[in-house]
C-alpha cells in the first residue's frame, strides 16, 4: 500500500462510527425497539445506497427469517446480522490472490465513460512505482480529444515514462508496441488507459475484444480491471457484464468514494461476477487510491450519515 | 409480449383477479412490481414513494377496479404520471442583453465539456456566435480538451493565461462581449456536491458572470445520488435546467424524475452520443417507457422508418391487417431489423427484450438467434413460408437438417413467428382497419 491518506482516514472514519454506534442507536434505525419503523429504515438506508430493490428484498427477507428464528431481537442484533450479510456478499470482492503475476504484465484499464480511468492510471502507475515496479503508462484513449493528453500530463508530473497513441490510431497497435518496447527497455509493468465506451456499443466492445486478443498474442501477463463510478447505479451491473464478456475481469476499482455517494451496486456485482475489488478512489489526487476493505465498505452503507472518507 | 411490466403486472391480476373484481389489495400488489420497476431504473427512494402514493390514489379511486384490462390500466397511470412530472422540455434563455452566459455544472465524469461543443454546435446550427470559455484548471488537459472541440466544431474558444477558474470566466465574458459572441457557455470543472470550497467557487462565478442559464449536467447512469447532487446544486447555485447525458446506453435515467422532483427545474436536452451532434430534445413519454423498462419503442420505429422503405412498411402493415402476415415477410423483416443497425442495440430498445438482453453472453446469443431463425426459414420452400400450418413432422426434420437446425429450433421459430402475428393482431383493433397501426398502444 502506498501511503495513502484515503486508506487511512477510511479506517479511522469507520472507527468513528463503530464507536458512535455502540454507544447509542445507530441512525440508520433511529430507535432502539425493532419496531416497523427500523424495518422502513434499513429498507430506505439500502435502497438510498444504490444497493438495489431486488437486492434490498432478499436481504430483508433473509434477515426477517433470521427475526422468526429468534436470533435477531434487538436492533444491535439487526445491524450486525445486516452486516454479516452484506460482507458475505462480497466474499467473491475479497482479493483471492495478489493481482500482479511476476514479469512483463499488461493492465488494461478499461471501463464506461467518465468514470475515472485516466486518473486510476495515474495512481496505479504511482502506487506500483511505489512498489518496486518499473512502470510504462500508455494513454491509449485515442478517441476522445485530449484524451492521451491528460495522462501524458500526469506522467510528467509522477516521473513516468509514457507512451501516447495518436488521436484516432489503433489502441491494439500501441499495446504492441508498448510490450515490445517494455522489453527492450526493461519495463515490467504496463498500465494501459483506454477510451471510454458505453458497453451496449457493439463495435466499441469488439474493439475491445481485439486490443486483448492481439496484446495476447505477445508473451505478455495480461490483467483487466474495470474502473467502476460509486455514483453509479444499478446500471453498474450492466456494465460489469458486458466488460466482463467483452475481456474479463481480473479485478474492479471503485471511484469516486470521496463522495457522499456509497457505491451499493457493488454487492450485486462482487455477488454475480465474483470480481475481486482491488483498489478504491478516493480523491482526484495521485495518491487517492486506497486498498478495499470490504469491512469500512459495509460500515459506510450501515451509516447514512457517514461517507466513505 | 414484449413489455416486461405489463406481463408482471397482467401475472399479478391473472393470479389475483380471477376472483371477479379487482381489489383494492390487487392494486397494492400490481404497485409493488411498479415500485420494483422504478427503483431498477435508479428513481430516488422517496420520489418512488410520493409517485407510487399518486398513482395508487388514482387507481384505487377510479376505473381501475372495474376494469377488464387492470395491468394496461395500471401501466396508462403510472405512464401518465411519469410523463407528467418529467414535464416538457425546456427551452433556453436569453439574456436580454448579450452575451447570454450558459453556466454547465456538475459532478466529475459526468460529460460537461462534451455537452459545451454539443451545445456550441446546436447554437451555431441556429446562426448564432457561440463562444466556448473553458473553466476547469483542475483536471489535467481539460482546457485543451475544449479547445480542441472548439476546433473540430469551428467554434472559438477563450484561451487567456488566466490559472484561476473566476477569472477565466471573468475574462472569458470580456471577451464574448468585445467579440459579440453570444452565447458564452462556460464548462465548468466537475465537483462533489459535498465539496463546500467548490461549490462556494460556482458560486462566485455566478455572481460575477450572472448566467441566465445554470444547467446541471447529470450521468444518466447515476442511482440515488442524483437527488442530494441536484438538491445541493440547485440550494448553492439555483439551477435553471438538466441535461441528462449518456442515454445511448442503457441506464434507464430515472434520475431526470429525482432531478425534476426536487428542483422543479425542466429537463433541457438529452445527450445520446459521443459524436457532437448527438443531442436532442426529449419526448417525455418515451423517456417515460424507457424509465419503466418499457424500452424505446418510438426511437425504434423512427429509426426504423429511416432505414427502411415506406412502401415496403405498408405492404407489411396491409398484410398484417387482412391476416395474411406469412413467414416471407416475416424474413423481409428480419433482414430489416438487421440493416438498422448493430444488432444489440436495436433489440434493446424493445421493450422487455432490452432487459432479457441484459443476461450474460446476449448479444451473441441475440445474433446467433437471428441467424439461426434466417436460417430455418431460408430452408423452408416458398410454398411452406406462406403456408407455415402445412409444416408437420417430416417437412420439420427436412428443414431442421437443410438449416443444420435441429426439429425443436424449426419449433421454436414457427411458434416466434405465430406469437407475432397474435401480437400484431391484437395491436389492430378490428374497427380501425383504415389507421395505421400505433404501435404505441400496445404499450398502454
Ligand atoms: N472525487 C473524485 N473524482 C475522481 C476520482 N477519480 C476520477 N475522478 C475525476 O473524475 C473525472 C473523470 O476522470 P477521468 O479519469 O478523466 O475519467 P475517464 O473518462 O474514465 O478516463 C475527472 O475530473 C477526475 O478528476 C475519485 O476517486 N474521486
Ligand atoms: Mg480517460
Amino acid at each position: 500500500m502506498p501511503a495513502s491518506g484515503g486508506f487511512a482516514s477510511l479506517r479511522e472514519a469507520a472507527a468513528r462510527t463503530r464507536s458512535a454506534l455502540a454507544g447509542h442507536v445507530s441512525a440508520v434505525f433511529g430507535r432502539t425497539e425493532l419496531d416497523g419503523s427500523a424495518w422502513d429504515n434499513l429498507e430506505e438506508a439500502l435502497i438510498t445506497a444504490d444497493v438495489g430493490a431486488n437486492m434490498t428484498d432478499l436481504l430483508l427477507e433473509r434477515l426477517r427469517g433470521r427475526q422468526r428464528r429468534g436470533d435477531v431481537r434487538t436492533l444491535e442484533d439487526l445491524r450486525r446480522a445486516l452486516a454479516g450479510e452484506l460482507l458475505s456478499l462480497l466474499d467473491g470482492a475479497r482479493e483471492p490472490e495478489a493481482f500482479l503475476p511476476e514479469g512483463l504484465t499488461l493492465v488494461l484499464v478499461v471501463g464506461f465513460n467518465g468514470v475515472g480511468k485516466t486518473t486510476t492510471v495515474a495512481k496505479l502507475g504511482r502506487h506500483w512505482q511505489r512498489a518496486g515496479r518499473d512502470v510504462l503508462l500508455v494513454a491509449g484513449d485515442t478517441f476522445r480529444a485530449a484524451g492521451s493528453d491528460q495522462l501524458s500530463v500526469w506522467a510528467d508530473r509522477l516521473l513516468l515514462p509514457c507512451i501516447v497513441g495518436q488521436r484516432g490510431g489503433d489502441a491494439a497497435a500501441l499495446a504492441f508496441d508498448a510490450v515490445s518496447s517494455s522489453r527492450a527497455r526493461g519495463y515490467d509493468l504496463i498500465l494501459m488507459d483506454t477510451a471510454g465506451r458505453i458497453h451496449t456499443k457493439t463495435n466499441l466492445m469488439e474493439e475491445l475484444r481485439k486490443l486483448r486478443r492481439v496484446a495476447e498474442r505477445q508473451d505478455v501477463h495480461i490483467r483487466t480491471l474495470l474502473v467502476l463510478d460509486a455514483t453509479t447505479g444499478q446500471n453498474g451491473i450492466s456494465q460489469a457484464r458486458a466488460f466482463r464478456e467483452a475481456v474479463g475481469l481480473d479485478g474492479i476499482v471503485v471511484t469516486k468514494l470521496d463522495g457522499s455517494a456509497k457505491g451499493g451496486a457493488l454487492f450485486a456485482i462482487a455477488s454475480e461476477f465474483g470480481a475481486a475489488v482491488r483498489f478504491v478512489g478516493t480523491g482526484e489526487g495521485a495518491d487517492d487510491l486506497a486498498g478495499f476493505d470490504p469491512e469500512v465498505f459495509v460500515e459506510t452503507i450501515l451509516s447514512p450519515e457517514l461517507n466513505n472518507v | 409480449m414484449f413489455d416486461a411490466l405489463s406481463d408482471k403486472l397482467q401475472a399479478v391480476f391473472d393470479r389475483l383477479g380471477r376472483k371477479g373484481r379487482v381489489s383494492e389489495k390487487d392494486v397494492d400488489e400490481a404497485l409493488r412490481e411498479v415500485r420494483l420497476a422504478l427503483l431498477e431504473a435508479d428513481v430516488h427512494f422517496r420520489v418512488v414513494r410520493a409517485l407510487i402514493e399518486r398513482v395508487r390514489e388514482r387507481a384505487v379511486g377510479t376505473d381501475v377496479l372495474q376494469s377488464l384490462l387492470p395491468a394496461q390500466q395500471v401501466v396508462k397511470i403510472v405512464h401518465e404520471e411519469l410523463t407528467q412530472l418529467l414535464g416538457e422540455p425546456g427551452r433556453l434563455a436569453t439574456a436580454s442583453t448579450p452575451p447570454t452566459v450558459i453556466m454547465l455544472v456538475g459532478l466529475q465524469g459526468s460529460g460537461k465539456t462534451t455537452t459545451a461543443a454539443k451545445l456550441a454546435v446546436h447554437f451555431k446550427k441556429q446562426g448564432q456566435h457561440p463562444l466556448l470559455g473553458p473553466a476547469d484548471p483542475y483536471r489535467p488537459s481539460a482546457i485543451e480538451q475544449l479547445s480542441q472541440l472548439g476546433k473540430q466544431v469551428d467554434v472559438p474558444v477563450y484561451l487567456g493565461p488566466e490559472r484561476q477558474a473566476e477569472a477565466l470566466c471573468r475574462a472569458a465574458l470580456q471577451a464574448a462581449r468585445t467579440k459579440h459572441l453570444t452565447p458564452l457557455i462556460l464548462d465548468t470543472a466537475g465537483r462533489l456536491q459535498t465539496n463546500d470550497d467548490l461549490m462556494g467557487e460556482l458560486v462566485r462565478i455566478r455572481d460575477d458572470v450572472k448566467p441566465s442559464e445554470v444547467l446541471l449536467v447529470a450521468d444518466s447512469t447515476i442511482g440515488q445520488e442524483a437527488l442530494k447532487v441536484a438538491q445541493e446544486f440547485h440550494s448553492r447555485v439555483g439551477l435553471t435546467g438538466l441535461i441528462l447525458t449518456k442515454l445511448d446506453g442503457d441506464a434507464r435515467g430515472g434520475a431526470a424524475l429525482s432531478v425534476r422532483e426536487v428542483t422543479g427545474v425542466p429537463l433541457k436536452f438529452i445527450g445520446i452520443g459521443e459524436t457532437l451532434d448527438a443531442m436532442e430534445s426529449f419526448h417525455p413519454e418515451r423517456m417515460a417507457s424507457r424509465i419503466l423498462g418499457m424500452g424505446d419503442i418510438l426511437t425504434l420505429i423512427e429509426r426504423a422508418q429511416e432505414t427502411v422503405d415506406a412502401e415496403r412498411v405498408q405492404a407489411v402493415q396491409r398484410k398484417l391487417r387482412s391476416g395474411t402476415f406469412d413467414l416471407e415477410d416475416f424474413l423481409e423483416q428480419l433482414r430489416q431489423v438487421q440493416r438498422m443497425g448493430p444488432i444489440d442495440q436495436v433489440l434493446s430498445m424493445i421493450p422487455g427484450l432490452g432487459r432479457q438482453l441484459g443476461k450474460a453472453n446476449e448479444n451473441e446469443a441475440a445474433r446467433a438467434e437471428l441467424r439461426l431463425t434466417e436460417a430455418v426459414i431460408l430452408s423452408m420452400t416458398p410454398h411452406e413460408r406462406r403456408n407455415p400450418e402445412l409444416i408437420g413432422g417430416s417437412r420439420r426434420r427436412r428443414i431442421a437438417k437443410g438449416s443444420g437446425t435441429s426439429a425443436a429450433d424449426v419449433n421454436r421459430v414457427l411458434s416466434q413467428f405465430r406469437q407475432i402475428q397474435q401480437l400484431m393482431r391484437r395491436s389492430i383493433p378490428a374497427n380501425s382497419a383504415k389507421r395505421n397501426i400505433d404501435l404505441t398502444k400496445l404499450f398502454h
